[in-house]
């Protein structure tokens, strides 16, 4: 159950990286990734290659493989480990003309238990001279949540993306960045197998568990400003900030501010991230009784928390285009590693893995790593 | 209040996309085409690895309750 979250993630991937008057360079990438923290490793391949055919055209295709190995807090806590794997693919295509670009997309996921299907499209335009990029972007995903436990269970969920994008160039040193995205989903939107909590004096800890029961409908708007600036020496540095705000009372606010700094042939970038949000209307660590409230949840993603990332990331360029050396058609090649150090603490969502009676608990807190090595080919 | 704000917001958005795409033939360029070459170096990418960027956005929404816009917006340097 990782699912859901990535289309969000493949949608950035298909339109991110857009530029209107011009199509994106030929390149593949082929990357590993590890998420290792609160019990739960997961790692696997993500490989894009993207390739231009004539001048007005260019294709692109992305396979992604997650391997999860989960003892998570949520699973320790009502369930039992598992292992599982997840395959998602994407093709997409741009189409350049004049100063437009138009584009689709086509992601498909799969789950032991879930499945997830989106479609999306994107339209760029180059405005005053050149200095003013304005992207529009939908994406319809259409999913289903079944049971590995029940395969009688079978719920779906539907998605809808709306976003717009606006690039501007503000001065010779100085580019910025404004996104607006709202989300709808309708349709099965809690886990499944995870449980609430509530009070049960006959229960030894104080507690009982029972499943968690969320709204079908879920609307988001998140709001980004991205500025990035060239230092009077080379390296720049830049800032982000992003609002977010959804109907089930989530308020959140992340910033963050990197350098990246090159050197001869490497190029160096550090990162601080924050994140600080509120939590669900329904969230409650402990709920009163039984069926306290028409909706419940206990998923601490979900709830109040504070989040904390530093970032440190190098990459080394062992082939360059300067016309001297070429690998055959490839002209150029880097690797890059980096490592993000992820650190949250929740303020609402208590450690029930000890064992303690109820309100004797800590409170819960996660610390992960995540490490990416990849190689990119330029041609 | 909030009302009010949105009727403002109605009224007054349409004009003022009405009035920036009217003024469209009359805005020249402050940022000169030659001007561009340190916006055209790849330290200053917004999004210089998709893939690796859309990993990590995975990665947050996963451990946090909020998604969509953070990353890289369409738009590049206009140095093409």
């Amino acid at each position: 159950m990782i699912r859901r979250t990535l289309t969000i993630a493949a949608f950035l991937m298909a339109f991110g990286a857009a530029h209107a008057g011009v199509l994106p360079d030929d390149r593949t990438d082929v990357l590993y990734h590890l998420y290792d923290g609160g019990g739960v490793e997961i790692d696997g391949p993500s490989v894009l290659v993207r390739k231009k055919v004539g001048k007005s055209l260019s294709f692109v295709g992305n396979y992604y493989v997650d391997m999860v190995s989960s003892a998570s807090i949520d699973v320790i806590t009502t369930a039992s480990p598992y292992t599982e794997e997840r395959k998602q693919w994407s093709l997409g295509m741009d189409y350049l003309r004049g100063n437009t670009t138009m584009s689709v997309n086509y992601t498909v996921s799969e789950e032991s238990d879930f499945d997830g299907e989106t479609v999306s499209f994107s339209v760029s335009q180059d405005m005053f001279g050149d200095l003013t990029t304005l992207t529009l972007s939908y994406a319809l995903g259409d999913d289903l949540v079944r049971r590995s436990d029940d395969p009688t269970f079978e719920q779906p969920l539907d998605r809808q993306i709306y976003g717009v994008g606006l690039t501007q160039i503000l001065t010779k040193n100085l580019i910025s960045s404004l996104n607006v995205e709202t989300v709808t989903e309708e349709g099965y939107l809690n886990n499944p197998y995870r449980s609430v909590r509530y009070f049960d004096a006959g229960s030894a800890l104080g507690y009982s568990f029972e499943p968690e029961l969320y709204p079908n409908t879920r609307t988001s708007n998140a709001v980004g400003v991205r500025m990035r600036y060239f230092l009077p020496y080379r390296a720049a540095v830049e800032g982000e900030y992003r609002f977010f705000t959804d109907t089930w009372d989530v308020e959140g606010h992340t910033a963050s501010i990197s350098y990246i700094h090159p050197w001869r042939d490497f190029t160096f970038t550090g990162k601080l991230r924050y994140h600080d949000q509120t939590g669900a209307h329904f969230y409650r660590d402990v709920f009163s009784r039984s069926q306290a409230t028409n909706f419940r949840g206990r998923d601490k993603e979900l709830s109040p928390l504070t989040s904390y990332t530093f970032k440190l990331q190098a990459a080394y360029e062992f082939l360059s285009d300067d016309g001297n050396d070429t690998w055959g058609f490839i002209k150029r090649a880097k690797v890059t590693a980096s490592l993000n150090m992820l650190s949250v603490d929740y303020h609402d969502f208590s450690d029930l893995s000890v064992g303690e009676v109820l309100g004797s608990e800590p409170l819960y807190q996660l610390d992960a790593n995540v490490i990416q090595v990849f190689f990119s080919f330029f041609y | 209040m909030n009302g009010k704000l949105l009727i403002a917001a109605r009224i007054l958005l349409p004009l003022l996309v009405v009035g920036t795409l009217s003024g469209c033939g009359g805005i020249e360029p402050w940022v000169k085409p030659y001007e561009r070459d340190k916006l055209a170096d790849p330290i200053m990418a917004l999004d210089g690895d998709p893939v690796s960027t859309a990993y990590i956005q995975h990665v947050f929404e996963a451990r946090e309750g909020a998604r969509g816009g953070e990353g890289a917006a369409g738009g590049g340097c206009g140095c093409n």
